[in-house]
């Protein structure tokens, strides 16, 4: 990736006129992005400029270091980005068992699903997080085999338990929100319960329960650099190293880490953006 | 869900000349309100039975309790000998029997006309596919919607889906139909598309029963009327009697009213 020359008038241009282009033009790269994106690029490189001119002629300016370490510190966002994409599986797994227990007949299992969804979703997640961390042991056996249980695993599952707690109770909500009426002719023609549940109820709330979900991974994405604080060498922990490693200059601190807030920023405002248009066509319906 | 027990309880062995529906003194609470305070009627095979009277009389409660939506207070509901108020009732059982149709139709909105109709054939009785789909489009063009086979319920006019309705009850082949007010949240003009549909289920002998408020509709088709007031049959009889010379004071002022 190059970084735009902003002082081409060219540049500028594009900037200012993005939907007038055409979409498949070669220079839609940089069309696409949108002024709020391009405003971040300019306050992170605000943020470097006076650094850069203090850093003298030894030092090397801070946005070549942000760039020699830029694919290091991609890798660790791959890597909160594969952990948030597992713990939102897992998660979405356990959470829609968990808010098919809470709108079951019956009394305790209702109940306890309940309890269980509501310690879940009203405690820090970093507190989730510590307690799987020190609570689950590093290595597991399993008909004598021992399966090592690496702290990446184990924070994955760690954000996976908010995540099960919030997607029981947008299950749980959405269920509730189809008319009981849908119930009562399921039951008239004789479908089970768990039929009426699967084919008829679920079904008509998959769409209502998308945006609320989607805005939970946007969410979980951004928390995965609570990682970083139980050891796991996610992006935050690779930008504290590669700080260090450059001799921990003050300067390079708003560089270094604005990378990662623009990382995180450009993966998560998207999702948002979709969730919200999600959501606006869902209202018309 | 599953049950070792036997399924539905014979409690009598039913033949067709005996009623097809029995209450028997059927109580019904909601809380502390005593909805229905004694109901005995009786349904033959083949009947067409039209429950009118003032709103809030229970009719609608009485009719739930047939297929067992409702749970009954006490008293005894037979539908072909099974008891309805048996606690081991399979419900499931009971209601391939009986077939319901709702003010509201109910269809399930994410199915098309002839999946709506399909579905439960399919799933619940676990017939072939191809077969219901022949049937369930035959049953679409007996309720005059040949073409809006694809069309989702959103996209048909009231009387519209309540016909599909018809059809997806229909569609299980039940031996007895119950119509819970279907036409009351319809347009005029629509009402009668429903009405002529239901008439010509009764003229190829469908038991069933309504809860209506149409009253020229009930003159026409029922084989026998009953008028429930405040939770019990305050009068009954075949319309020819009922409408010309109605007994009871409270019958008179509603007819009076209505017609």
């Amino acid at each position: 990736m190059s970084v735009p020359d902003r002082s081409g008038t060219g540049d500028v241009r594009t900037g200012a006129l993005p939907v007038l282009l055409p979409f498949v033009r070669p220079q839609a790269r940089a069309a696409r992005l949108r002024p709020v994106h391009l405003w971040l690029l300019a306050g992170l490189a605000l943020v470097s400029l006076p650094a850069w001119a203090q850093g003298g002629a030894a030092a090397p300016s801070p946005l070549a270091v942000v760039i020699k370490w830029a694919p290091l510190l991609l890798t660790g966002f791959a890597f909160n980005v594969a952990i948030s994409l597992m713990a939102m599986a897992i998660g979405t797994g356990a959470g829609i068992g968990l808010g098919l227990a809470m709108l079951a007949e019956g009394r305790v299992l209702p109940r306890l699903a309940w309890c269980v969804t509501q310690v879940f979703r009203n405690v820090p997640w970093l507190v989730l997080l510590f307690f799987v961390m020190f609570l689950v042991p590093f290595q597991i056996t399993v008909f004598g085999v021992r399966v090592p249980l690496p702290d990446w695993v184990k924070a994955t599952f760690g954000f996976s338990l908010p995540v099960m707690a919030n997607v029981a109770e947008i299950v749980r909500g959405a269920v509730r929100s189809v008319p009981n009426t849908q119930w009562e002719a399921a039951e008239s023609l004789a479908f089970t319960r768990r039929q009426t549940m699967w084919r008829i109820i679920l079904p008509q709330c998959a769409k209502r329960m998308l945006p609320p979900w989607m805005n939970v991974y946007a969410l979980i994405a951004m928390a995965t650099v609570q990682a970083s604080i139980v050891g796991v060498t996610e992006m935050l922990t690779l930008t504290a190293q590669v700080h260090a490693a450059e001799g921990g200059r003050s300067e390079l601190f708003a560089p270094l880490y604005g990378f990662a807030l623009l990382c995180f920023f450009l993966y998560c405002y998207p999702i948002d953006r979709f969730t919200a248009a999600l959501e606006r066509r869902f209202e018309t319906r | 869900m599953t049950r070792a027990t036997p399924a539905a309880t014979p409690s009598s062995t039913w033949t067709p000349d005996q009623p097809i529906v029995r209450l028997a003194d059927v109580h019904k609470s909601f809380g502390t309100f005593e909805v229905l305070k004694g109901i005995s009627l009786a349904v033959r095979k083949g009947e067409v039975v039209c429950i009118i009277g003032p709103s809030g009389s229970g009719k609608s409660t009485l009719i739930r309790c047939v297929n067992a939506l409702v749970p009954v207070s006490a008293g005894s509901i037979q539908v072909e000998g099974i008891e309805v108020t048996d606690p081991r009732l399979d419900k499931l059982a009971l209601r391939r029997k009986v077939g319901m149709v709702f003010q509201q139709y109910n269809l399930f909105p994410h199915k098309t006309a002839l999946q709506n109709v399909m579905m439960a054939p399919i799933h619940v009785l676990g017939q072939e596919r191809r077969e219901v789909e022949a049937r369930a489009r035959a049953l679409l063009a007996k309720v005059r919607l040949a073409g809006k086979e694809d069309a989702y319920p959103g996209e048909l006019s009231g009387g519209q889906q309540q016909r599909v309705a018809i059809a997806r009850s229909l569609a299980m082949r039940p031996d007895v139909m119950l119509f819970d007010e279907v036409t009351a949240a319809l347009d005029p003009e629509t009402v009668k598309e429903v009405l002529v549909t239901i008439r010509e289920l009764a003229e190829e002998g469908m038991t069933c029963m309504l809860v209506t408020h149409e009253m020229n509709f009930a003159r026409d088709v029922a084989d026998h009327i009953y008028f429930t007031d405040r939770g019990v049959i305050v009068e009954h009889g075949p319309p020819a009697t009922f409408f010309a010379s109605a007994q009871d004071e409270r019958t008179r002022r509603f007819l009076s009213q209505v017609l």
